[in-house]
């Protein structure tokens, strides 16, 4: 910009503070949220395989859930674990709560407590579900486990031994289970059950990730993984069904559904600013162009 | 300098007294998530001891954390707990009376010899256990990523281009599947650089270079759906769980 030249709109657009992008965004996330704004969801094949696979499992099937994520990762997370939760509750399986991450046991707890505990009152720990918690050893553990489970697991989190757990008598290895759901968004993560679990012992393995993670997690959806929940979509979708099919979760908590009105608002909004920009971009370019030109 | 003190000191009165008001009506461990929240969005604004105070105990708090989860769940169960179970009979009683396992004494030298790179003599030691790491990780990773990314995934992408079912073209599936094999093709033109990119080879390599932008515009995408969804959380702690000011 030359001296002495004035500014046009387009030369303030450019030179927006950035800032005032971040002051936007609050408000579109806020705003929505103020005013409860929702939208329906249809559930795709991707989600509705998953959502399939956990309807159509026999009374009393093994289902392994995975703990893979931290606190920092729960509001994109924690919303497919509720709804898959309630889910397998309802079609009482047996759930079955593990961790590759530390910061998943102490999770899982709080997700027991949240809904299992209040939602399922005739769900018994240790008989119905139960939570072995978190080992060390990646990849590695799955490898492990996928052929002897209790030589990790001597114990679940409450300190009993594993051979004690009335549900555990029946599983031996990762083999034993009819469905694995992991949870998560890093490494290790759904991504290591595929390679070290479901394409070894032939176990089906379906997952849920953060959405930064879903792109490289596709190319494996449908021949090595069962289904995939992309981020908070992904959450909504699941919840969208599980309502729909089971009326009795029209009252229950929607965080994924709840999550979507900001979401799509604050897309929009980004969606402008990308906009505005290459518009500001080209106007300012052509202009130079045309001052160099004369 | 004076009146900037003057101001420092009433910015941290308000905070003070916001942080009691808050406590009283919301109890302490909602108003501290609140405060640290807050403290982190403040570096939108700009740098400040607030964002760096929060952040220096996220480190601090999640470094203990990992540790102590550590030693709780794998080094007391599966280590001293296999080696001399009746040690450990004041915290995991339940596994106090099995039999011990010497065959664990070689990953507790293991272990010994990885953390003797904190001694002034001889830290070279420790690359022995690394050394074991990095061999039994390659190893493992090497099998794996070889027979489901590799063998798999070509197998996954040899997807027959015209779909039949029951007699009749399936149109959206043989599109789907002409479109994988296109960006599959394509895109291993892009990264064949024995050949100059001209002619037909060139224009395969153009779509190639297409469908990886298209990716890149898609995992985009993904990212900030995800980074939406982390500030929606904190939005809705901050709103609903801080302020109640959500139904």
């Amino acid at each position: 910009m030359p001296n002495g030249t004035p500014q046009t709109f387009m030369d303030k657009v450019q030179a927006l503070d950035r800032r005032v992008v971040f002051l936007f965004i609050a408000l579109a996330v806020a705003i929505p949220l103020l005013f409860n704004v929702v939208f329906s969801e249809q559930v795709s094949p991707i989600v509705g395989s998953i959502f399939e696979r956990v309807d159509n499992l026999p009374e009393g099937s093994k289902v392994l859930l995975s703990f893979d994520y931290s606190p920092s990762t729960v509001p994109e997370i924690q919303p497919m674990v509720d709804a898959t939760i309630r889910h397998a509750a309802t079609k009482n399986l047996d759930i079955y709560i593990m961790a590759l991450w530390p910061t998943g046991q102490n999770i899982a707890d709080e997700t027991i407590h949240r809904i299992l505990e209040p939602e399922f009152p005739d769900y018994q720990y240790g008989e119905d579900y139960v939570n072995i918690g978190y080992k060390s050893g990646n990849q590695g553990l799955i490898n492990v486990i996928l052929t002897d489970l209790k030589k990790m697991y001597t114990t679940d989190v409450r300190g009993t031994a594993i051979d004690s757990i009335p549900m555990m008598a029946s599983i031996r290895n990762l083999r034993n289970f009819d469905m694995i759901l992991a949870f998560g968004g890093g490494f290790p993560g759904v991504k290591e059950w595929v390679l070290f679990a479901g394409d070894p012992g032939n176990v089906p393995v379906a997952g849920g990730v953060t959405a930064v993670s879903a792109p490289l997690l596709y190319p494996y959806y449908p021949s090595q993984l069962l289904g995939l929940m992309g981020g908070i979509k992904g959450a909504a979708e699941y919840e969208a069904e599980l309502m729909r099919r089971y009326p009795r979760f029209e009252t229950a908590t929607t965080p994924g559904l709840d999550m979507m009105g900001p979401q799509a608002v604050a897309h929009i909004v980004i969606m402008l600013f990308i906009v505005i920009g290459n518009v500001a971009y080209f106007a300012t370019r052509k202009k130079q162009t045309t001052g160099r030109g004369a | 300098m004076e009146r900037r003190a003057i101001w420092y000191l009433l910015g941290f009165l308000v905070v003070v007294l916001a942080f009691v008001v808050s406590t009283a009506l919301k109890g302490f461990y909602i108003t501290l998530g609140a405060f640290l929240t807050l403290s982190i969005l403040s570096f939108l604004y700009k740098d400040n001891i607030f964002y760096k105070a929060a952040e220096h105990l996220f480190v601090g708090v999640s470094a203990a954390y990992w540790m102590t989860m550590g030693f709780w769940t794998v080094l007391i169960p599966n280590l001293i707990g296999k080696l001399h179970p009746p040690i450990v009979r004041p915290f995991v009683p339940a596994i106090a009376d099995q039999p011990a396992n010497y065959f664990y004494l070689i990953p507790a030298v293991l272990g010994i010899m990885l953390l003797w790179r904190l001694s002034p003599k001889g830290p070279w030691i420790s690359r022995w256990s690394l050394a074991f790491i990095v061999g039994t990780t390659a190893g493992l990773n090497f099998i794996r990523y070889m027979a489901s990314d590799l063998l798999g995934q070509i197998n996954s992408s040899m997807v027959p281009l015209v779909v039949l079912e029951n007699g009749s073209l399936d149109t959206l599936t043989s599109i789907s599947n002409i479109v994988i094999f296109l960006g599959v093709f394509c895109g291993l033109i892009y990264f064949f650089f024995s050949k100059e990119h001209k002619g037909a080879f060139g224009v395969g390599s153009r779509i190639g270079i297409w469908i990886l932008m298209i990716t890149f515009g898609a995992g985009f995408g993904y990212t900030v759906m995800a980074r939406i969804s982390l500030l929606v959380g904190r939005f809705q702690f901050l709103l609903g769980d801080w302020l109640g000011l959500l139904g």
